[in-house]
């Protein structure tokens, strides 16, 4: 018995030795080449693939809504995903290992930026792709883009600053509502507000500023919260913020400007695949900058001991109040785009039940990590979409794995830890040293 | 005049919901310094239990002959009840707290989120998304003082949830284990090395607030007959404001806050527009926190946080 364990054991570490083998030595530009590949494969030949292995359409979310439903469709699907996903993945990061990482190490001579742009590009290409390919794909991207953003914004005040916030959907309807009402006033002829304004075409340009100011909108609302928050910390905080968002939510339902309970509509379709990706990877660079700075490592003494904070000169006040306007403005530009998104806003979808999904994303990913919080908001995300058709199971498979999550790894599956482009984008010859 | 009395009687009926639940979130703050956010939902799941302990008494009744009169049924609804759902309490305790002891308090806030969710949606799953209708086990009366109506539910309610909180009094004053109890909120490291275990504490704390929770959600049920399963969302939310705003760990100050509470709402309802009930109502509770940070009764003792 022992044996036969001490055999499987060692064939484990077996596999793990080769899987380590298989993937070091490739750069993060190979694994898009691969990904582009696969999408470029997916975009051709997708019909055709899943017309011969018997599948009715192109697996539209890996596979999961298909097999979930269909279970007789599963070998079909695991074809498919393997053919179409895992084939050219592994081929092309194969023989690219060696371009790839002359490329890498090219980018990596060059400053930061540039780099960064042929990696997001590359990737932008491969997702624009994916995206095309059904309406469905494209409307789950957005919105796990808008969660990245909620979630990253959350991490802000709730991990590196370490209080307790439960307001951010109360910051996301100031956003939201603040964006709608700027957009449809001026740019769009509809029934809440009466013809534009300003000229129809000017809208796609203006966005910006629109968004702007519903970032502006939340982050003025969050100094209700910020000033309180000199005084106390912690549960009471919770409360403050709590109070916060019942107030907005029931401010905006007494507003019959902005339409009341009913809520807004007609946004104009301004919010298209390339404007959120722009907004997010904007959002993820400039926060990443701002927890990296030393602002943020005064968020982290904040955290970690105010008073003591306070004696090495960290001006606490205006660190709060930098940090709770700062993540207000992230979500309300969020909040902005997750209108235009929908093209409808009602006060209902900024309830508790959103509270919930932001702050279950969060926890997930990890606190005080930007790589966590994008985990984190792309795992449940996508995981609440392909499990969509069990149903109202999936609100306890969900949940279920969060309290595993949180049992075994009580900060978040990737806490503290620093997000840093560079490492991630270098060259990684396959010698092993810095693997 | 009238009318202000009449408000009075329904902020009183409302209060008992809130106090009564608040007093749940209290009492596992006063101990294991944490939130149980599943408090609501277990307010909701008491609810059901009731019904199905009323309805099981009902066909028992009718099955068997023995005329039981509708108010012992009420009783041993509110009691059978309160028993079981005391599990509940436990259980969450056992699955969810414990282990995240020592964890980030914000972790064990999530874990109880996420059970409050899988109660809600289990319940969905269980018995199907149809409202039920709670039994109406007594007949309803109606008295009139002057001009005040007041219903035999009504008075029956807030009398319930008076006398339960005053055997809770009672129980944390008066016996060992309520002793037990004040002694880990006291201080929660040096209690355990006396000999008292925090694993037994932690429980019993857990299971009376439930029942509480329980007996509110019958209360409830008497008074608004219509339950379904997302209903201990927002009066949980809302009375986990009261267990703030009476001091974190206060006993006396979550029922007294939980009835601030109600009074506000139904007093703001009653001169405003009603629509704008949570905006008048929430703001006087941030104007509350603004000036007293540490709620009536908490202690200004150090906020230093786990994580």
């Amino acid at each position: 018995m022992d044996n036969q364990e001490h055999t499987a054991q060692q064939q484990n570490k077996g596999f793990k030795t080769w899987l380590k083998g298989f993937v070091t030595g490739i750069p993060l530009i190979c694994w898009l080449f691969g990904i582009f590949g696969a999408v470029l494969v997916e975009y051709f030949l997708g019909d055709l693939i899943s017309y011969y292995l018997g599948l009715p359409k192109i697996p539209v979310l890996f596979g999961f809504l298909t097999v979930l439903k269909k279970p007789l469709l599963i070998p079909g699907t695991l074809g498919y995903l393997f053919i179409v996903y895992g084939l050219p993945v592994i081929i092309l990061i194969k023989s690219l290992r060696k371009p790839a990482n002359r490329l890498a190490a090219f980018l990596d001579r060059q400053p930061v930026s540039l780099a960064a742009l042929v990696h997001l590009g590359l990737f932008y290409g491969a997702l624009h792709l994916w995206a095309d390919m059904s309406d469905y794909r494209l409307l789950v991207i957005k919105l796990t883009m808008i969660a990245i953003m909620l979630t990253l914004s959350l991490n802000v005040i709730n991990g590196y600053m370490g209080e307790f916030s439960c307001s951010h959907p109360g910051f996301m309807a100031l956003g939201a509502y603040t964006a709608s009402t700027i957009t449809l006033l001026l740019f769009a002829n509809d029934k809440q507000f009466g013809d534009a304004l300003l000229p129809v075409a000017l809208g796609p340009y203006f966005f910006p500023l629109a968004l702007v100011g519903g970032g502006i909108a939340a982050s003025l609302g969050a100094l209700v919260i910020a000033i309180p928050s000199f005084r106390t910390r912690g549960d009471y905080l919770a409360i403050i913020s709590l109070a916060f968002l019942f107030i907005v939510k029931s401010l905006i339902e007494n507003l019959e400007v902005v339409g009341g309970p009913r809520g807004m509509s007609s946004q104009p379709s301004y919010a298209t695949l390339p404007v959120v990706f722009i907004v997010m990877t904007l959002c993820i660079w400039i926060i990443n900058n701002f927890v990296r700075s030393t602002m943020g490592k005064a968020l982290n003494a904040v955290r970690d001991n105010e008073l003591a904070a306070e004696a090495m000169t960290v001006n606490t006040r205006k660190t709060k109040i930098i940090t709770f306007m700062f993540g207000a403005f992230w979500a309300g530009v969020a909040g902005g785009l997750f209108a235009h998104v929908l093209r409808y806003v009602n006060p209902g979808s900024f309830g508790i039940q959103s509270l919930a999904e932001i702050l279950a994303m969060l926890y997930f990913g990890g606190l005080n990590s930007v790589t966590g919080s994008i985990v984190g908001a792309v795992s449940i995300n996508v995981l609440s979409e392909a499990l969509r058709p069990l149903e109202i199971y999936k609100w306890i498979i969900i949940p279920l794995l969060l309290i595993m999550v949180m049992l075994f790894r009580p900060t978040g599956l990737i806490a503290f830890t620093e997000f840093k482009p560079k490492e991630l984008m270098k060259p990684r010859q396959n010698t092993g040293e810095d693997a | 005049m009238d009318l202000f009395l009449q408000n009075i009687v329904n902020a009183l009926q409302w209060g008992s919901f809130y106090a009564l639940i608040a007093l749940g979130y209290s009492m596992v703050y006063s101990i294991l310094m944490l939130f149980n956010f599943a408090h609501g939902d277990v307010f909701m799941v008491g609810s059901y239990i009731g019904f199905g302990v009323a309805t099981a008494l009902l066909g028992f009744v009718a099955m068997t002959g023995i005329p039981l009169p509708g108010w012992l049924i009420l009783i041993l609804t509110i009691l059978f009840s309160m028993f079981l759902t005391s599990f509940v309490g436990m259980f969450i305790e056992r699955v969810g707290y414990r282990p995240l002891r020592d964890a980030p308090r914000a972790s064990a806030a999530i874990t109880g989120l996420m059970i409050g969710i899988i109660l809600e949606t289990g319940n969905l799953a269980i018995l199907g998304a149809r409202r039920l209708s709670f039994p109406q086990l007594i007949e309803s009366a109606t008295y009139q003082f002057g001009g005040v109506y007041v219903t035999n539910k009504k008075v029956l309610i807030v009398v319930v949830s008076l006398g339960l909180m005053y055997l809770l009094n009672r129980f944390i004053h008066k016996t060992k284990w309520g002793m037990a109890m004040r002694a880990m909120s006291f201080d929660f490291q040096a209690v355990p090395l006396m000999g008292v275990s925090i694993n037994k504490i932690a429980p019993l704390t857990f299971a009376i607030g439930s029942a509480l929770a329980a007996a509110a959600g019958i209360l409830y049920g008497l008074a608004y007959p219509v339950l379904d399963p997302y209903m201990g969302i927002l009066l949980g939310w809302k009375a986990f404001v009261a267990a703030i705003l009476g001091g974190r760990g206060s006993i006396l100050g979550a029922a007294l806050a939980g009835f601030l509470l109600g009074f506000i709402e139904i007093f703001v309802a009653w001169i405003f527009p009603s629509t704008l009930r949570d905006v008048i109502a929430y703001s006087i509770i941030l104007l509350i926190l603004t000036f007293r940070p540490h709620g009536f009764f908490g202690q200004a003792h150090s906020t230093q946080l786990r994580l």
